[in-house]
């Protein structure tokens, strides 16, 4: 039977086309889409092996920038108490320094006042003396006639009085 | 309720035509043979009385007249410049003409049969869809990734060649990979095709033997070519007892005799599965004409189981159109592997050998 036994004419046509096919294809067909494929294969893992270190580095630098954070922050705390102190003692010197020149002020001020109060003691003796002159004036117009006896005791006697007036003030 | 009108319209077709037909058994076995074997001219359909057919060109050369060449439509009445279709004998269905002492003898016959035709058709599409792959990345920027149909394509070629390829061949398999791949190619859509029950298909290309014979010889001689020299140590001096191949060398006889029996097993196998196949498809489908004469109930019966067996065939065929090419080229790839042994390590595949 022809179905077992091949034909020659059919083995012929067989063998040229397989042989046409597999030259066109395994020229140009099928080297060209493996390598197409087995490069985008390529850049693929490529690209996958890049994004981990990516990653990775993207990790270690969160991690550095936490840590630089946390210097920061105890930086700034030490900064703040650091200010807090210098604010105090620029308080307590001011106070020290108000307290001095209140305490001097007020002892000038005494001075000036015992100043003050001399010239007054001064001026009121003068107004004294001037009393005492009048009033001797007036004793004096009324008893000039007298002796002078008389005007030197008066005259003594002021003099006593003044001085013991002074002695008590001061 | 459009479902329902198909198929009534559908059902009323097939009566319709299966009251002009009536075929007998012997009818059958005929065309079951005309379908499954070559012929000069591509038999479409027979309407009425009327065949309508592609003549396709018959190409002979003898001694006497030389080279001729001529449509097989010439030779639908009788001989024509002195060759003619042979009627009985074992030249039935060729080509013949009468030698100087008047025998029937077949020149050399080189026609463009029906299934040189069909494998010429299918040489073309898978040209075309291989070169058209290759053709999307040559215009596309580097590293782009097809879509739909040469996706599919690109998927179907890669996995050919990562799941099939590289584990049977191992690491020296780049070179063998573009054969076996156009193999893969190549056995897959002619089985396709066949599948396909009219023109351009409906050939039944790798049924036939002449077909996988020049397949199987491809691989016998790439094998045996590439074979190092483990390879052929192992065939002619392997490492078992002296007694087993020393006065009488058995298993080399064996093991020599398996080297001609891998690719026969190949070509015997692609060819009986795709033969066998459309052989049931066809016997299911004459099923209907056969049982014409059993009365209306038998009739519509039988139709019914036909057109369900047919429906499920078709898809088992398609199966089987997959795995036909798969096993052909995953068995020469094991074949290519066993051929290139590493020298030192005595890898055990002698099991591999026995599929």
């Amino acid at each position: 039977m022809s179905l077992f036994s091949p034909d020659i004419g059919l083995l012929f046509w067989m063998a040229l086309s397989f042989g046409v096919v597999f030259f066109i294809v395994a020229k140009w067909g099928f080297p060209v889409i493996t390598r197409m494929v087995e490069e985008r294969k390529e850049y693929i893992d490529k690209s996958l092996q890049k994004a981990d270190e990516v990653n990775s580095r993207m990790a270690q630098l969160q991690k550095q920038s936490d840590l630089m954070l946390e210097e920061t922050r105890a930086t700034q705390l030490a900064m703040l108490r650091e200010t807090a102190q210098i604010r105090e003692q620029i308080l307590s010197e001011a106070k020290e320094l108000a307290r001095q020149k209140t305490e001097k002020f007020v002892q000038e001020t005494k001075k000036q006042i015992g100043l003050e109060r001399a010239a007054a003691l001064t001026e009121v003796r003068n107004q004294a003396v001037v009393m005492a002159v009048d009033i001797a004036e007036k004793i004096l117009r009324k008893e000039l006639k007298e002796k002078d006896r008389h005007m030197e005791y008066v005259n003594r006697l002021l003099e006593d009085e003044c001085r013991n007036h002074i002695d008590a003030l001061r | 309720m459009r479902q329902v009108t198909k198929y009534i319209v559908c059902i009323a077709c097939l009566f319709a035509a299966t009251t002009t037909v009536r075929a007998e058994s012997n009818d059958v076995k005929e065309i079951i043979f005309a379908h499954i074997g070559d012929a000069y001219e591509w038999h479409i359909t027979t309407w009425g009385t009327t065949h309508i057919t592609i003549p396709l060109p018959v190409i002979a050369y003898s001694k006497e007249q030389g080279w001729n060449f001529f449509l097989s439509s010439k030779l639908h009445h009788g001989a024509y410049k002195g060759f003619w279709i042979a009627q009985e004998g074992k030249n039935a269905g060729k080509l013949v003409m009468k030698d100087a002492t008047g025998v029937e003898v077949r020149p050399l016959d080189i026609s463009l049969t029906k299934n040189a035709t069909a494998l010429i058709i299918n040489s073309t599409i898978v040209i075309c869809l291989i070169m058209g792959l290759a053709r999307w990345y040559r215009k596309r920027p580097v590293r782009s990734v097809p879509k739909g149909f040469w996706g599919a394509l690109e998927m179907f070629v890669m996995n050919i060649q990562d799941e099939v390829i590289k584990p049977c061949i191992g690491p020296k398999y780049k070179r063998y990979a573009p054969y076996l791949l156009t193999l893969f190619f190549f056995i897959l859509i002619n089985n396709l095709m066949g599948l396909i029950p009219f023109f351009p298909g409906g050939a039944s290309v790798t049924g036939n033997i002449a077909v996988t014979m020049v397949l199987a010889l491809c691989t016998f001689f790439i094998v045996n070519l590439s074979g190092n020299r483990t390879y052929w140590k192992e065939i002619f001096w392997p490492d078992i007892p002296l007694w087993l191949k020393a006065p009488i060398p058995l298993i080399p006889i064996i093991e020599f005799l398996g080297v001609f029996t891998k690719p026969f097993a190949l070509m015997i196998r692609l060819f009986a599965n795709i033969m066998a196949g459309h052989v049931i498809i066809i016997t299911l489908t004459c099923l209907i004409f056969l049982t014409l004469s059993m009365g209306w109930a038998v009739h519509s019966g039988m139709t019914l189981v036909s057109v369900v067996m047919s429906v499920f065939m078709g898809g088992i065929e398609l199966l089987v159109a997959y795995l036909q090419a798969l096993v052909f080229t995953m068995l020469s790839a094991v074949f290519i592997g066993l051929a290139l042994p590493e020298p030192h390590h005595n890898i055990k595949i002698e099991k591999l050998k026995t599929v």
